[in-house]
């Protein structure tokens, strides 16, 4: 049934229908048509202080929940203060939508007041985007807009609209199918490459695992469990995956990378097969590509075909969704075990024997203070697994994520790819002052605190420790 | 250097071309020529990339231009098993002393006369990449004024199509009317 109504109140009952619970947001001139039907919805819109704080919260709530973030802004530089949370969740695959509202239709390339061509801007970094001048539109392009930023891998999409597109009378229909020709990502691994993988890693006698932020996206950490102990191979978890494989467990050797464990670079660095899982080689964990992992081969898992073969050729590539690949690969890595185990023990021994002589530590000063580094290891023990860490970005992000012992998928969030600079501040005062949203699903008994450190640093301490000691590795 | 000619079908809708230039100069990817227009469905326009794929793998290029909502299929296109051409456009200086040799080029090269006058002749030619450099190396001597000429645009030999090959199976009405499935 469709019913008469402007635009706003179709982009409104469009974004009830792709089931938004939650947006963030400034309004403006363009947008301000929006405003007026969010009053009467039942979305909780959270007023923000700025834009990029708005993406960022939008980024959180998407990183936790899972589901997908909504931020919406104004024309020109409301738009354009969007930007960089754009970029962010683009590297980091965050499903994020941004709404955004766009001068009158026809103003559009006047130079009008507020006028920012936001879509010609954000194209390099959403997944798509779209600019909509016709209010019948509106409901086609935010279906699509949810449909491509949460399914496939996820990312950020824009949808700016047109000021008179949100004045202008129109009905609304929500469409009941979705149809993107050039659109379909492949859920669904290969069954003979899962063959070849398994047949791979029964032939590998220093086989790991390297598993990226993919595994969380895809909810796949029961998956990877359950993997890892079949085979019995120890695993690594970047920066994006803490919390998809816990800490505690014995074949956890930790991070790997510039700001890793001595376990789990070395474990990269002499294997001879990376199982790697929804990773993607990313310069901060390979360092120079042609010298990183040398004898490995490499089984690569990704639900994006362009990041196979990108920066690390793989023996046997697997494209489909890491959950699906990981599912697949029990049965069939199940079967080759049992004709032939490799024996893992001495790998494994010398692996643990890295990790008990080379620990994360830290120097306590000699003055008595107290070192950044207990603060935050001591606020993991007091808070324990099911606490959500948020980071900015520099040395207390790497602290954060090598001093607080990670259990869950979700509990970490940080700006990995980017490497966004107020990431934290921007998303923890504002999200972390409005958690009653997710606490209703997600722990009901949970209580709200927010525990923000206040580290003295007085510098840009991580630039420092790069000039000092990991300038060559860059 | 490694050029490969690529065949690309994509949603005719705004911001298109940005899309796809954009990805290949963010990338570093070197475009020779891309050329686009309509073609006999109004919902698709294809595009014709040549690439020059020195540093970069052709499949990488190849998966990160397929990651673009809007394009629906890629082809590579085979010199030997396709037509291809290019368009040329001419100005060339004339004289009513040299006016015989310039008709004896474009006679040699299929090439036809399409404007002149006193001083110049502006000439027309079609064919593929290698032609037209001919062509241009032989009208040198005469003195190039000006000169504008298009992409390489290529086809498939035989009855096989690519819209027909791939439209069908992605959810788009095909050129003759024939409804594809248009459920997800």
């Amino acid at each position: 049934m469709s019913k008469a109504m402007n635009g706003a109140t179709s982009l409104v009952k469009s974004l009830e229908s792709a089931g938004v619970d939650v947006m963030f947001g400034i309004p403006g001139g363009a947008i301000l048509p929006a405003y007026d039907p969010i009053f009467d919805s039942s979305i909780r819109h959270i007023l923000v202080r700025h834009e990029q704080g708005a993406g960022h919260a939008a980024t959180g709530y998407a990183q936790v929940t899972g589901r997908v973030g909504v931020c919406i802004a104004t024309s020109g530089p409301g738009a354009t203060n969007l930007v960089t949370p754009l970029a962010d969740a683009a590297m980091d695959s965050v499903p994020m939508v941004a709404i955004t509202g766009q001068v009158p239709s026809a103003a559009i390339g006047t130079d009008a007041f507020q006028e920012a061509d936001i879509r010609g801007i954000t194209m390099p970094f959403t997944k798509h985007n779209y600019l909509i001048t016709n209010p019948d539109d509106i409901p086609r392009a935010i279906a699509e807009a949810f449909h491509i930023a949460s399914s496939g891998r996820p990312g950020p999409v824009l949808v700016d609209i047109a000021k008179d597109a949100l004045q202008k009378e129109t009905t609304f229909e929500w469409p009941t199918s979705i149809n993107l020709p050039g659109y379909h990502p492949q859920l669904t691994p290969d069954s003979g490459a899962i063959a070849d993988a398994a047949a791979l890693i029964t032939q590998s006698s220093k086989p790991v695992f390297y598993v990226g932020g993919g595994v969380i996206k895809a909810n796949a950490n029961r998956e990877l469990l359950q993997l890892a102990e079949l085979l019995g191979a120890p695993v690594v978890t970047t920066l994006m995956a803490r919390g998809a494989f816990p800490d505690s467990h014995t074949l956890h050797l930790g991070m790997p990378g510039m700001h890793g464990t001595v376990a789990a670079v070395t474990a990269l660095q002499k294997a001879d097969l990376l199982i790697t899982l929804g990773a993607r080689f990313d310069d901060r964990v390979t360092g120079k590509l042609s010298t990183f992992a040398t004898n490995a081969k490499v089984i690569h898992a990704d639900i994006d075909p362009a990041e196979i073969g990108k920066n690390r050729f793989a023996d046997v590539p697997i494209v489909g969704d890491v959950k699906e690949t990981i599912s697949a690969l029990i049965p069939a890595l199940k079967k080759a075990l049992e004709k032939n185990r490799p024996d893992l023990t001495s790998w494994l021994r010398q692996m643990y024997s890295l990790r008990s002589t080379y620990p994360l530590g830290y120097d306590t000063p000699a003055d008595g203070s107290v070192s950044p580094q207990y603060v935050i290891e001591r606020l993991g023990k007091i808070a324990g697994p099911d606490a959500i860490y948020v980071a900015g970005v520099g040395q207390h992000q790497m602290w954060a994520s090598q001093f607080v012992s990670y259990e869950k998928p979700r509990t970490w969030l940080n700006s990995g790819g980017l490497g966004t600079m107020g990431y934290r501040s921007r998303l923890q005062l504002l999200i972390m002052n409005h958690l009653e949203w997710y606490a209703s699903g997600r722990r009901s008994s949970m209580k709200v605190a927010i525990q923000i450190p206040i580290l003295n640093q007085s510098a840009y301490q991580i630039s420092q420790c790069l000039q000092k000691r990991w300038v060559v590795l860059v | 250097m490694s050029k490969h000619t690529l065949s690309v079908l994509v949603e005719n809708s705004p911001g298109v071309l940005a899309r796809v230039s954009g990805l290949f100069s963010r990338r570093g990817y070197n475009i020779d020529s891309l050329a686009v227009g309509p073609t006999e469905n109004p919902l698709i326009s294809r595009m014709t990339i040549v690439i020059n794929v020195e540093g970069h793998p052709l499949e990488q290029v190849i998966r990160q231009l397929d990651k673009l909502v809007n394009v629906i299929h890629i082809a590579e296109v085979i010199d030997s098993k396709s037509v291809q051409a290019e368009l040329l456009m001419v100005k060339i200086s004339a004289t009513p002393k040299n006016r015989f040799d310039v008709e004896a080029v474009v006679e040699t090269y299929e090439a036809k006369i399409v404007d002149e006058d006193a001083t110049s002749i502006t000439i027309e030619a079609t064919g593929d990449t290698a032609k037209i450099a001919d062509l241009l190396s032989a009208l040198e001597r005469f003195g190039i004024r000006e000169l504008v000429q298009s992409g390489l645009i290529a086809l498939e030999r035989g009855s096989v199509t690519l819209s027909e090959r791939t439209l069908s199976t992605s959810g788009i009405p095909i050129a003759n009317g024939v409804q594809a499935d248009y459920q997800n």
